[in-house]
């Protein structure tokens, strides 16, 4: 069983929904990067998500979008960010998933990327821009080192792609709660809940749902019909607007415990 | 000459050269967008496929090309031109001639009807020198439509014309800041757009770019070009031409031109890229001379890229050639032999736009302008029985600007 899949089953054993957090690796730099994610997981972030900066953030909002800048400044690559991964793996406990878009994996090499991801102990991908259609040589590639391969849904997705999403993705599958962009909001899209029963009905592999999600109460929500939620642009946010203080971390784990704190009521 | 090219027939060609099943030509194209986008596009490829099969559909579409377009546009024998050039005899196609001044049109309208058929409301666009917006602020003011078009801010300041006419013609520009504040931002931006309003929107996209079904859509919509072109020139000529010559920046244009002369093994297809400053990082847009294979907004083609695979920023005078990916069929046309690419360098451009100014009454858009550069650059070697069609893809009434501060 892959250490994504451990964590879910943990999760569904105590039946306390997880929290998935997002954060753009190098943002603001490489040091204070491997503090965040380090600061993530002393608070008890059930999952990792790291993200590989992009010039050409096609999916993502202007959050998330500056983030992509910073990182870049900041000299951040695809090499550099599996490098990242590697020092911090051995002090984290959180399963890693590396978020990114089709370009860099390609220009690296599908094959190269997975063989230097298993190396530095990440547990899977996803591919914001590759869809099932195109996703089919990473996803073997990833399968035979024992990686796994998350694969997004929308509202917009029809149930046949959900069932292909099922049998060709591992680990879990990463319900988006609205059209549009990443970023956060006041309140959770309606078209959540429906969207992870139509999953559900499909597939017993876990749903974590985000885009939008920023307060506990949201979390605490997506927790009675999903397995975890993921918090991405609002952590962000911080890292953006705390980049230069000592409380950086600190302010950080405050806010993933805050968000748990509602999860466990 | 007894007959004018006004008698030749109007109509695109439907259905003659698909890509597989996933839009690859060869090992390019397909179609890599995010999941929400997958299912509209899935509706939009449907959509379009039973379109252009449908007699109604086709009909409509060519009465707007002619009656409304002003087609067949004229083909026009540059005689002092081919003079100056000191060689083979130089022809252009004048899509500069179509109501609003490029070639842009053909595709915006029938994108526009397509969009109508779909019950769709509401358009987004990009554009990069504007002609592609104004294009499409005029086939939504046809069929009623909002219309709202992005721009890169940087483009905004050089394309001021085209600006203001998308406003007077009931758009809205949004203007976009991000990146480097060109062509590509404002498709970054348009998509963003589209995820967020895919229901009840849809995405005009203005080249032969982006996920399949884009570069197929827009190809058949601008072959009416090469159609016209293809009969014109056998007309006029009593043979077909030795070269065909068309700039490049998505491509839709050259496609569009090409396409009509894909099955004459005799003529020899050229596409010519912006070189910008000089070949070099950042310099330039030429794609096939500095770039390599990668996906960008939806397909896989030639992508100016750093050795990360971050996308590099380009530079040309001219707004529309000014971005780091090609079409994906022309890396495939490239790579099978059948057309070979070039480059003008900004200076090219500039010297080319006064020429043809100077010698047949003609201001040319700046991005055609990269065109008749490398026609004339070739001319000499081709000889005098040798003939060059060159597409004349738009007017440069919005260049004039950026003229005078180049010359300046």
């Amino acid at each position: 069983m892959s250490r994504i899949a451990e964590r879910f089953s943990a999760l569904r054993t105590t039946g306390r929904p997880g929290l998935v957090t997002y954060v753009t690796a190098g943002d603001p730099d490489a040091a204070r990067s491997a503090m965040i994610l380090q600061a993530l997981d002393r608070a008890g972030a059930d999952i990792l998500e790291v993200g590989i900066p992009f010039s050409d953030p096609l999916a993502d909002g202007p959050v998330i979008q500056r983030a992509s800048q910073r990182a870049l400044a900041a000299g951040t690559t695809l090499a550099s960010t599996l490098a990242l991964v590697g020092n911090v793996r051995r002090v984290i406990q959180a399963p890693i998933v590396l978020f990114t878009y089709a370009n860099p994996v390609l220009r690296y090499g599908v094959e190269a990327f997975v063989r230097r991801a298993a190396e530095v102990g990440a547990d899977g991908a996803l591919v914001l821009d590759l869809p099932i259609e195109e996703a089919g040589g990473l996803r073997e590639r990833l399968a035979s080192a024992g990686l796994d391969l998350i694969f997004l849904l929308s509202p917009t997705t029809t149930t046949e792609r959900i069932r292909k999403a099922a049998s060709l993705g591992s680990g879990f599958l990463y319900g988006i709660s609205r059209l549009g962009v990443t970023g956060a909001r006041d309140r959770l899209a309606v078209g959540a809940q429906e969207l992870v029963a139509r999953i559900r009905a499909i597939t017993a592999l876990p749903v974590a749902v985000g885009f939008g999600i920023s307060r506990p109460e949201h979390v605490a929500e997506v927790g009675r019909w999903a397995d975890a939620a993921v918090v991405g642009s609002a952590l962000v946010n911080m890292i953006e607007r705390d980049a230069d203080s000592p409380d950086l971390t600190k302010n950080l784990e405050g806010y993933v415990q805050w968000l748990k704190g509602a999860s466990a009521t | 000459m007894t007959e004018t090219s006004a008698t030749i027939g109007v109509a695109p060609a439907f259905g003659r050269r698909d890509p597989d099943a996933r839009g690859y030509y060869g090992p390019y194209g397909g179609r890599f967008v995010p999941e929400t986008l997958v299912a509209p596009i899935e509706e939009l490829e449907r959509e379009y496929f039973a379109a252009r099969k449908d007699p109604e559909f086709q009909r409509a579409l060519i009465t707007l090309l002619t009656d409304y377009v002003g087609r067949p546009t004229p083909l026009h024998c540059a005689e002092r031109l081919t003079a100056e050039a000191g060689g083979a005899r130089i022809y252009l196609k004048r899509e500069d001639l179509a109501h609003t001044g490029a070639h842009k049109i053909n595709n915006a309208l029938g994108q526009a009807l397509l969009a109508s058929r779909m019950g769709k409301h509401r358009v987004v666009a990009e554009t990069g020198a504007g002609q592609h917006g104004v294009a499409t602020a005029t086939a939504c003011a046809v069929f009623g439509l909002a219309c709202e078009v992005f721009m890169g801010a940087d483009d905004m300041e050089r394309q001021a014309l085209n600006v203001f006419r998308m406003e007077l013609l009931g758009a809205r520009v949004r203007r976009v800041e991000g990146g480097s504040r060109t062509l590509k931002d404002a498709i970054n931006e348009a998509m963003r757009d589209w995820v967020t309003n895919v229901h009840d929107t849809y995405y005009l996209l203005g080249s032969v770019l982006g996920p399949h079904p884009y570069p197929l859509m827009v190809r058949e919509f601008q072959s009416v070009i090469g159609r016209e072109a293809r009969a014109q020139f056998v007309k006029m000529t009593g043979t077909l031409p030795s070269v065909v010559v068309a700039c490049v920046g998505g491509g839709s244009n050259a496609m569009g031109i090409f396409d009509a002369f894909i099955d004459d093994p005799e003529v020899k297809l050229v596409g010519v890229e912006a070189g910008g400053e000089r070949i070099e990082a950042g310099h330039h847009a030429a794609r096939f001379a500095g770039g390599s294979p990668g996906v960008l907004q939806g397909t896989r083609s030639f992508v100016l890229q750093d050795k990360d695979g971050n996308i590099e920023p380009t530079h040309s005078i001219s707004a529309g050639l000014d971005y780091a990916a090609v079409g994906p069929e022309h890396a495939w046309l490239r790579e099978t032999g059948r057309a070979e690419y070039a480059w003008a360098s900004d200076r090219d451009a500039l010297e080319a736009f006064g020429l043809l100014a100077r010698l047949e009454g003609v201001l040319a858009a700046l991005e055609s302008a990269h065109a008749v550069a490398h026609a004339c650059a070739i001319a000499p070697r081709l000889g005098r029985e040798a003939t060059i069609l060159v597409n004349l893809s738009g007017r440069g009434d919005k260049d004039v600007q950026s003229i005078q501060r180049a010359m300046a």
